[in-house]
């Protein structure tokens, strides 16, 4: 019986003191959401450049990976349908700011003599847990993917996590064609150069990645090829260099 | 001033006798969930273990002046904040295990561990016994986790702190580094410690018979 006696709700112990007034009450929370709003705002702009050089560092990092021999790159950027230099941007980024929507990029690799590779194309797609955030490498001439890298993914550890972690998977993607659409199938079934073979355990995940690359592909084909056919002089340039 | 062998005490309490894992039985959700390596156990442990100490820190300076009716929720601001620098602080210095972490490390402010220590032991003690109170309970926890996290990541996937142990011919239990080898883990830890608990508690017991 004296055991329940002895929890007592602690709130109960002060009854008997004088109740503070709700303003009071509101005065202590207040200044406590003050002081933990200036501790959170000097703490994000602290941090913010180091995460920030983090994320660049991440996707430099990728885009040489996807695109095999890249030296050096450029970012493009996706403004009413036409792709532009960063150079040229400056002129336009005033209109698109104001529309309060950064352009979509995409990034043109070189090698290091200065011939022109392919592009890096960041996307994304729904996964298992999460959106996977990724970027793959695509020769637009071949019409062809030569590489892919996951920038962001929350997918299951030991399973879903291997369409990053996995070599067999990745290889998938050094040389798939993308016409007609990339189609997932299971392991070891592989027979068309535009199939991807599906992690066991993953298939979820697997397919996500391919859905990403299709859809992408359909967004960015177009101003991909109009792109190149503005430049067409400075490829060839490029090319006979 | 007997306070220093009392927060010797404080401090070693939450290591073995009142683990907040292994016998207390707290902070379930982040022991399981990202304990699928050494490393993420380890970031988790640590990451909590700041939480814990600057909350209850400040917990116990403010204990006199935040208003008794709203002090779970004045704990909570508290605990918030150090949970939200430390998720900046993580992507800032190691992006790689923030990503592994992701979303669990903004569910340390629902981790009952850290708020049940404001309300039990920070905002009724002075400072310094609730900073030895605070390490002590966060680095049982961060042991707690360490233990399964070993557990989980050498059998599951045959490495200890991403150093392959076993060589190639090892087939590693994917299921430890899945949700129920976490479970697994935990069971048998469980079972270990409350053998171990009950053994020495007879062994105490034929010692005071004897005497």
């Amino acid at each position: 019986m004296s055991e329940e006696k002895q929890y007592t709700d602690p709130a109960a112990n002060f009854t008997d003191e004088k109740e503070p007034s709700s303003l009071k009450l509101i005065f202590a929370l207040g200044i406590a959401g003050f002081l933990s709003g200036i501790l959170l705002v000097s703490a994000y702009l602290y941090t913010l450049p180091m995460i920030e050089a983090n994320k660049a560092a991440a996707l430099q990092k990728a885009i040489f990976k996807v695109l095999p021999g890249c030296h050096s790159f450029q970012s493009l950027a996706l403004i009413d349908g036409e792709l532009m230099e960063e150079s040229e941007l400056g002129e336009v980024t005033g209109k698109q700011q104001k529309k309060g929507e950064a352009p979509k990029k995409i990034f043109a690799g070189f090698d290091d003599q200065g011939k022109f590779i392919g592009f890096a194309i960041p996307g994304s797609e729904p996964g298992f847990q999460d959106i996977i955030g990724a970027i793959y490498g695509y020769d637009a001439t071949k019409n062809m993917i030569i590489g892919f890298e996951v920038l962001e993914s929350k997918e299951t550890p030991g399973l879903g996590d291997k369409i990053f972690k996995d070599p067999d998977f990745q290889s998938n993607f050094a040389s798939l064609e993308t016409e007609p659409d990339i189609l997932a199938v299971k392991k070891g079934k592989k027979v068309n150069p535009n199939e991807v073979e599906t992690i066991t355990g993953a298939t979820i995940s697997s397919k996500a990645v391919v859905r990403l690359l299709n859809k992408s592909l359909k967004e960015w084909k177009l101003p991909v090829s109009e792109y190149l056919r503005k430049n067409n002089m400075d490829l060839t340039n490029n090319l006979k260099k | 001033m007997n306070d220093k062998p009392r927060s010797t005490e404080e401090f070693l309490k939450g290591l073995w006798n009142e683990n907040p894992v292994f016998v207390a039985v707290l902070g379930m959700c982040p022991a399981l969930a990202v304990t699928n390596s050494a490393i993420n156990a380890l970031a988790m442990g640590l990451a909590t273990t700041f939480v814990l100490v600057f909350s209850s820190l400040l917990v116990s300076l403010f204990r006199n002046i935040i208003p008794k009716q709203v002090r779970i929720t004045a704990f909570i601001i508290i605990i918030a904040t150090f949970v939200t620098v430390v998720d900046f602080l993580l992507a800032a210095i190691t992006p790689v295990i923030h990503k592994e972490l992701g979303a669990f490390i903004a569910l340390i402010v629902v981790n009952c561990l850290i708020l049940g220590r404001q309300e039990a032991f920070a905002s009724k003690n002075k400072v310094g016994l609730a900073l030895a109170d605070g390490l002590g309970m966060s680095l049982g926890f961060t042991f707690a986790l360490l233990c399964i996290g070993v557990i989980r990541e050498v059998l599951g996937n045959g490495s200890l702190f991403n150093i392959s142990l076993f060589g190639d011919n090892f087939e590693p239990w994917v299921i430890m580094i899945l949700p129920p080898g976490g479970f697994f883990a935990l069971g048998f830890l469980l079972l270990f410690f409350n053998w171990f608990i009950q053994r020495r508690k007879k062994q105490n017991e034929t010692k005071t018979q004897e005497i």
